[in-house]
């Protein structure tokens, strides 16, 4: 919120975009300063571009919005809805959340998700780790520590938001993944040498081979622009940071990307521009595409990544599909016939589908 | 002032490292400075290599004594040379040498390997293989610092007397103006190039744009003495920070071009045989085998550079083989044709059972001829050469279709706004870039360049 102070020294500079009302801010991607509907017009239209040259939806379709109470799920539910009523995408538009069960934390934006759904008008369906896995994450921090618990819940996250995206039957689903998200990602995959991912994380839609594809409509959106449009808009947005999730290393990398971005705008858009034009050979080996075993859900070994997590939470070994022992412990349990493979292909099962890391 | 490593940061150190790790000739105690640099959990640790010496260094969990890390460093090195075939017994190679360490050691280890061909040319009966030639350059760019000229001198003749106690193999010495790279179209070369540069408004294109004139530099130099290959000393702690900040400049798709050993593109092939060394190593060596380096003309990045190398400095304290990761993913990327040697009967010299290795790479790809970026010479992606050819077409002037010669990169920090300041700078640009263009396909253009002079006003439709 403190980024926003900036506009307030415009002064009496007229709007460089339609020359008439007093500019008002300075917009963070391009540092013009424009008038603040102004603003909101290229703010919109930016998105709208967006979706239309990537042909992210067809008419008639049901997408669900990966809807947290954060400022850019809000705000992608409420520029959605304007922009499907405005130029007739004819969506059929659903709110869907993840209640992981962090008390003093999702209790609170999930009250915030629940008045978007009056205020916008858009159906809500909760889906919570107590009713699909047994375990909240209270639970889970409770049983294995501060420690890798994100993984827990990066893991149950993805597939839970598969789980209530079938159960609203919806075509796709869209996330407010932002364009400091993604070149953040691509930052982060070039530090773990991760090509597999590096190739994957700049696409605006993930899984189309998947029975539910997931698209980003904020590839390009700014997140200092999103928290803008939140403000000037009112929006109403939850804005804590989760209780249990502080991250040295993904920190490290976001605050490069805030130091570049205050020195060269446009470098975040650079960032994107240089992830997808990696040149990364075709024969890189992608996962192979499974069912688990167990739960049916699209996984590239044996078993998916949440049952083995989940399997390991449950016979009180949270330690099994962690980190390094991961190749051992997936590895073990279902890539006996498949030793030819390398195994950090196998590995990115899931979170390699959707593209993202930690979110 | 004077780094010849093909990187962001001089003489192969990176920003924080160059700045605080090698102050120079200040009489630090020798333990002080290896605690500073080593990550050794003390001096009682006996080397994980030979069992013998004191841990100088940690390198891949491995504490190694400075004769180990020595020996690494060289192993590095050499089988860098030889398993891409880098120089070759009739060449003469011309080291790229801005004092740093890291073009240092490079030179240190190229003079170790030409003693030892020399000695075994003079032990040989056959004398079959004749002993490659060495040369050394160094771009002075004293008509840009600040610095007075006297501590310049002093640091060009310390240089000299580096190169000249190399013995044996005699090694020519090229000490070259940067304002060299205009000879022959300009009588004030000095004004010219800070004309040049001054036009530049972004400190990191300034930055790069220096970094492109010192390797056309290096390129004249090799030219006219007859160098069949330059070789820098970029180490792996440089490359991780180019990989960074191209990255961040939208260069994504040349990148894999400058993190090869070997890079054809230029006039004269550039390889980089520290590519697998860490800069504070290279350091480390060069303290311990008190190799003198010069660091008077070390100067710090700024801009998107400085931050990028600032950011790798901080990774690396995280985790010290973090700059390899990086330098590996870069690897992990397409390289381009040019990346390897492939002229016919290049690699005749090899042992035979090393020659296949070499030629049958390429009868897989096809190579079609990459379209460069006439500043920096990045090869440019499908965006760019989209953009150059509908550009071709309705050029009308000639600054247009060198405009469009210019990678986006470039063209966002370099070239300078507004169509007259366009002008004045392609003009001040060395003629040895702007000659590559070819106008000849765009017919209108050279056109209405003919007849430029009679027209009254740029009132055309053009964009």
């Amino acid at each position: 919120m403190q980024s926003i102070a900036a506009p307030a020294r415009a002064g009496s500079r007229l709007c460089a975009r339609c020359g008439e009302r007093k500019a008002a801010l300075k917009r963070p991607k391009t540092l013009e300063q424009i008038c603040r509907e102004c603003f909101y017009v290229v703010f919109e239209d930016e998105i709208h571009r967006t979706i239309v040259d990537n042909n992210l939806f067809k008419a008639g379709e049901r997408v669900a919005i990966g809807a947290s109470g954060g400022k850019d799920s809000t705000v992608l539910a409420y520029v959605l809805s304007e922009l499907n009523k405005r130029h007739n995408y004819g969506l059929d538009l659903f709110l869907l959340s993840i209640d992981e069960g962090i008390t003093g934390y999702r209790d609170d934006s999930l009250e915030t998700v629940k008045r978007n759904e009056l205020q916008y008008g858009l159906p809500l369906k909760i889906v919570s780790y107590k009713d699909l896995y047994d375990w909240t994450m209270d639970d889970i921090v409770k049983a294995i520590g501060l420690k890798n618990n994100c993984t827990f819940c990066g893991v149950f996250r993805r597939q839970a938001l598969d789980r209530g995206a079938a159960l609203l039957k919806v075509d796709k689903i869209v996330t407010g993944h932002n364009a400091d998200d993604i070149a953040e990602t691509v930052l982060l995959n070039i530090l773990r040498g991760d090509i597999a991912r590096l190739s994957r994380c700049t696409f605006i839609t993930t899984g189309e081979d998947g029975p539910i594809p997931r698209c980003k409509p904020f590839k390009y959106t700014y997140e200092k622009e999103i928290v803008m449009y939140a403000y000037f808009k009112k929006l109403d947005y939850f804005s804590t940071e989760c209780i249990y999730s502080p991250n040295a290393y993904r920190g490290f990398a976001r605050e490069f990307i805030k130091d570049l971005e205050r020195m060269r705008p446009r470098a975040i858009l650079d960032i994107i521009t240089s992830g997808e034009n990696f040149r990364i050979s075709t024969t890189t080996r992608m996962p192979e595409q499974g069912t688990c075993e167990r739960c049916g859900y699209i996984c590239s070994q044996k078993l998916c990544k949440a049952c083995v997590l989940l399997d390991g939470l449950n016979r009180g070994l949270p330690k099994l599909g962690i980190g390094r022992s991961a190749k051992g412990g997936a590895g073990a349990d279902g890539n006996g016939e498949r030793q030819g493979k390398r195994p950090e292909r196998n590995r990115s099962s899931l979170q390699g589908k959707h593209g993202n890391l930690d979110f | 002032m004077a780094a010849a490593s093909s990187s962001s940061c001089g003489g192969g150190g990176c920003g924080a490292n160059c700045s605080s790790s090698a102050s120079p000739a200040t009489d630090d105690a020798p333990e002080e400075k290896l605690g500073r640099l080593s990550i050794s959990t003390g001096g009682a640790a006996s080397c994980g290599k030979c069992g013998g010496g004191a841990v100088v260094v940690v390198a891949g969990g491995v504490g190694l004594c400075a004769e180990c890390l020595r020996a690494q460093l060289f192993g590095k090195f050499k089988l860098a040379v030889t398993s891409n075939a880098m120089v070759r017994p009739t060449d003469s190679v011309l080291l790229a040498f801005s004092g740093g360490p890291a073009s240092r050691v490079a030179l240190q280890f190229l003079h170790e390997m030409q003693s030892k061909a020399i000695e075994s040319w003079d032990a040989s009966n056959s004398q079959a293989l004749p002993a490659f030639d060495v040369g050394v350059a160094f771009v002075n760019e004293s008509a840009l610092s600040s610095k007075p000229k006297c501590e310049i001198e002093l640091a060009i003749a310390d240089i000299k007397s580096i190169v000249s106690s190399l013995l044996p193999g005699d090694k020519a010495m090229h000490i070259a103006p940067l304002e060299d790279v205009f000879s022959s179209e300009s009588n004030d070369r000095e004004g010219r190039l800070r004309e040049l540069v001054s036009m530049v408004n972004d400190d990191t294109g300034r930055e790069d744009l220096l970094q492109c004139l010192r390797m056309l530099s290096l390129q004249k130099i090799a030219l006219q003495n007859g160098y069949a290959k330059i070789m820098m000393g970029s180490c792996a702690s440089a490359i991780a920070c180019h990989v960074l900040s191209a990255t961040v400049k939208g260069q994504g798709y040349s990148l894999p071009a400058d993190v090869q050993y070997v890079d054809t593109r230029w006039e004269v092939p550039v390889v980089l045989p520290l590519r697998d060394c860490l800069s504070q190593e290279l350091s480390l060596l060069c303290e311990l085998d008190s190799l003198k380096t010069e660091q008077l003309l070390d100067r710090p990045c700024s801009g998107i550079n400085g931050l990028v190398a600032s950011f790798v400095a901080r990774l690396r304290e995280e985790n010290p083989s973090r700059e390899h990761t990086i330098v590996r993913t870069a690897q992990k990327l397409k390289p381009f044709s040019f990346n390897k040697f492939s002229a016919n009967g290049y690699h005749d010299f090899l042992p035979s059972r090393l020659r296949p290795k070499f030629q049958n790479v390429d009868s897989d790809e096809s190579t079609f001829p990459e379209v460069f970026c006439i500043i920096c010479r990045s090869p440019f992606s499908e965006s760019e050469l989209h953009n150059l050819e509908s550009t071709k077409h309705k050029a009308q002037k000639k600054i247009d279709l060198y405009t469009a010669y210019c990678c986006q990169s470039c063209h966002f920090q370099i070239l300078p706004g507004g169509t007259n300041l366009g002008d004045q700078f392609f003009s001040l640009l060395p003629k040895f870039w702007t000659e590559r263009v070819d106008t000849a396909p765009a017919g209108n253009c050279s056109l209405r360049d003919q007849i430029e002079d009679y027209l009254l006003e740029d009132d055309d439709d053009e964009n």
